[in-house]
C-alpha cells in the first residue's frame, strides 16, 4: 500500500490583482511507498512547493485528494515533519529549545526535552551550539537545526523543500551524505524537492520529473544505483543524461507550444 | 623605528578622543545650562520670570531634602509627591498594558474579534484623553481614580495599536512550523504569536509610558490635590516659577527613569534580538 497517495491533484490560485486564475498543478497523481526517498525534480515555478505544502496540509487542493498512511490530509500534523525552504526557526528560542519545541507542546518535562534534543543536535553536527540563538548561526547551521527539529518528531514522513539550496558545495555534500545515512537508519519516507539533477540522483531511490507550469508529472522512475553514489561514475552519468534528455525534450515542446 | 616626537601626537590624539567619548553625552546639556544661567543673570528679563538654573536647583534641593524651608509648605515633600504620581502612572500603565496586549492580540489574530471590537476602539482613539477630564471627575471624584483612568486612556491605545501590528505582521511560515509540530490554536497563540509580536509590543509600551506621564501630570493639574503636576500648578498660582521648573525637571527625570526600566526589561525579555541590530553592536 502506498504511504503517500496523491490522487488527481489540481491546484489553481486566483490572482486577485490581475483578475485571473493560475493553474499551478494540473492533475498530478503519484504513489509513494513506505521508506521511499522520492526526489521531486522540476524547474522553478512548476509547483513543487505547492505540492509539498498540500502534503503537509498547509494548503488544500482545488480538487483531488492526498492520503498519508491511509488517512486523508486535512490539516498539518506532527506525523509529517517539514523542513522549509527557509529555516523558519523561532528566533526567540535557542537551538536546543527550537529542536525540542514539539516536546514542549506535548508537555514533556525540561530535562527529558534537553536529553532528547541533544541526541538530534549531535546527529546534525551542532554539538556545542545548544545555547545559541538562530541569529548567531550561519544559514547552513540554521538549516541543520530545522532538520534536527523535524527528525525529533520521529514522523512517518519527512517533507523537504530545497533545504540545501543555500549551502556551499562542500557543506551540501556532507549534508546529503548525512541525510542518506539518517534515512537508512530510521526508515522514514522522504519527499525531497530540488531543481538540481545531480542532487536528485545522489539522494533519491525514486525520481519524479515535473513539467513547467502548469506542473504535471513528466516521468516517475526507480533509481537503484548502489550507495554511496559516485557522481563521476558512468552509471551516474548515464542516468543524468537520461534525465537531462527528458528535461530538454520538455523545454523544446513547451517552446513549440508557445 | 619610531621616534618620540612621532609617537606623541598620536598618543595625544587618542587621549583627547577618550576624553571626548566620556563627555559626549553631557556637552549639549552643559552648554544649554550655561547659556540659560548667563541669560537669566544678564537682567534682560526679571529673574523671577526666568529663574536661573542655580535657583531651580536651590528650590529642588529644598523640595527634596528640606534644606532651608525656602519652598515653604513644599519643603521636604518631593518623595511624597513623586510617589503619588508614580503610583498613578504605574497603576494606569499596568491596566492599560495588560488589556492592550490582550485585546490587541485578539484583534490581530481573530477575524471576528477584529470585526466586533476594532471599529469602536478606532472611534474612541482620536478622542484626546484630556477631553475625558470632566466625565472622569464626575464619575470618580477628585483623587487617584480620575488620574489613573486618564493614564489608562493614554497608555492603552499605543499598546493596542502596536500589538495588533505585531500580531498581523508575523511570518506565516512560523505559524506553519508550529502547526507542523502539532500546536493547537491556543498553543500557537501562546508559544508563537505572542513571542513573535513582543518586539512590537515593547515599542508600544515605550510610547505608552511617555503618554502615561503626560496624562498623570495633566490630571494632577486639574483634578487631583497631590503629585508633581499638582505642585507645578500650585506653584504657578504663587508665582514660584523656580518651583514650576523644578517640577518640570522632576517629571522629566521620573519619565526618563521609567522608560529606562522598560528598556532594561526589554533587554532581558528580547535578549535573542541583541545580536541582530544593524551593525551587530549591542544597543
Ligand atoms: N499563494 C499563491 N498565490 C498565487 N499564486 C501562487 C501562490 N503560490 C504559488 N503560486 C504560483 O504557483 C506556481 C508554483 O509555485 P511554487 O512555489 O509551488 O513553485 P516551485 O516549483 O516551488 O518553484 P521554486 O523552485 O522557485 O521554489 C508559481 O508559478 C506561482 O506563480
Ligand atoms: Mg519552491
Amino acid at each position: 500500500m502506498a504511504e503517500i497517495a496523491i490522487r488527481s491533484i489540481v491546484k489553481t490560485f486566483t490572482d486577485r490583482t490581475r483578475g485571473r486564475e493560475i493553474t499551478a498543478l494540473d492533475t498530478v497523481s503519484l504513489n509513494i511507498g513506505d521508506h521511499d526517498f522520492v526526489c521531486l525534480l522540476g524547474p522553478s515555478g512548476c509547483g513543487k512547493s505547492t505540492l509539498l505544502n498540500m502534503i503537509a496540509g498547509f494548503e488544500a487542493p482545488s480538487s483531488g485528494r492526498i492520503e498519508v498512511g491511509g488517512t486523508l490530509v486535512e490539516k498539518p500534523g506532527a506525523d509529517r515533519g517539514v523542513v522549509f525552504q527557509q529555516p523558519t526557526l523561532m528566533p526567540w528560542l535557542t537551538v536546543a529549545d527550537n529542536v525540542a519545541f514539539h516536546l514542549k507542546l506535548k508537555g514533556v518535562g525540561r530535562t527529558e526535552r534537553r536529553a532528547r534534543a541533544q541526541h538530534f543536535i549531535d546527529l546534525v553536527g551542532l554539538t556545542g551550539f545548544e545555547g545559541h540563538y538562530p541569529s548567531e548561526l550561519s544559514g547552513g547551521m540554521n538549516q541543520r537545526v530545522g532538520i534536527a527539529r523535524a527528525l525529533l518528531m520521529n514522523p512517518r514522513v519527512i517533507l523537504m523543500d530545497e533545504p540545501f539550496a543555500a549551502l556551499d558545495a562542500q557543506t551540501k555534500l556532507e549534508m546529503q551524505e548525512e541525510l542518506v545515512a539518517i534515512w537508512q537508519r530510521i526508515r522514514c519516507t522522504i519527499v525531497f524537492v530540488t531543481h538540481s539533477v545531480d542532487e536528485a540522483l545522489v539522494l533519491g531511490n525514486r525520481i519524479a520529473v515535473m513539467t513547467r507550469r502548469p506542473g504535471r508529472i513528466r516521468d516517475y522512475f526507480d533509481f537503484d544505483m548502489p550507495r554511496p553514489r559516485d557522481i563521476t561514475s558512468p552509471a551516474f552519468n548515464d542516468a543524468k543524461r537520461r534525465v537531462l534528455a527528458l528535461i530538454r525534450e520538455e523545454a523544446g515542446s513547451s517552446r513549440k507550444a508557445a | 623605528m619610531q621616534t618620540a616626537s612621532e609617537r606623541l601626537p598620536a598618543a595625544r590624539y587618542a587621549a583627547a578622543w577618550r576624553l571626548w567619548s566620556k563627555l559626549e553625552r553631557v556637552v549639549v546639556p552643559a552648554l544649554i545650562l550655561a547659556g540659560w544661567e548667563a541669560f537669566s543673570r544678564s537682567g534682560a528679563l526679571p529673574q523671577s520670570l526666568l529663574p536661573p538654573p542655580s535657583a531651580v536647583l536651590h528650590a529642588l534641593g529644598d523640595w527634596v531634602l528640606g534644606l532651608d524651608g525656602s519652598t515653604q509648605d513644599y519643603s521636604g515633600t518631593w518623595f511624597r509627591h513623586a510617589l503619588s504620581s508614580s503610583w498613578r502612572v504605574f497603576a494606569g500603565f499596568v491596566i492599560a498594558g495588560l488589556s492592550g496586549i490582550l485585546i490587541g492580540t485578539a484583534i490581530g489574530w481573530s477575524r471576528s474579534a477584529e470585526k466586533t471590537l476594532e471599529p469602536t476602539l478606532q472611534m474612541l482613539r482620536p478622542v484626546p484623553p484630556v477631553s475625558w477630564i470632566p466625565l472622569a471627575i464626575i464619575w470618580f471624584g477628585i483623587a487617584d481614580k480620575p488620574a489613573i483612568f486618564l493614564v489608562f486612556l493614554g497608555a492603552f491605545f499605543p499598546t493596542l495599536m502596536n500589538t495588533i501590528h505585531g500580531v498581523k505582521t508575523i511570518d506565516r511560515n512560523l505559524i506553519r512550523a508550529g502547526a507542523m509540530m502539532g500546536a493547537s490554536g491556543r498553543q500557537l497563540l501562546v508559544h508563537i504569536v505572542v513571542p513573535a509580536a513582543l518586539p512590537s509590543i515593547f515599542a508600544g509600551l515605550r510610547i505608552a509610558i511617555g503618554s502615561a506621564w503626560m496624562l498623570t501630570v495633566t490630571a494632577e493639574m486639574v483634578a487631583v490635590k497631590s503629585g508633581v503636576g499638582y505642585v507645578l500648578w500650585d506653584s504657578y498660582y504663587f508665582l514660584r516659577y523656580d518651583m514650576v521648573i523644578a517640577a518640570m525637571v522632576s517629571i522629566g527625570l521620573l519619565g526618563y527613569l521609567s522608560d529606562l526600566a522598560i528598556k532594561r526589561l526589554m533587554g532581558v525579555v528580547l535578549r535573542w534580538q541583541r545580536t541582530t541590530t544593524v551593525q551587530g553592536r549591542e544597543g
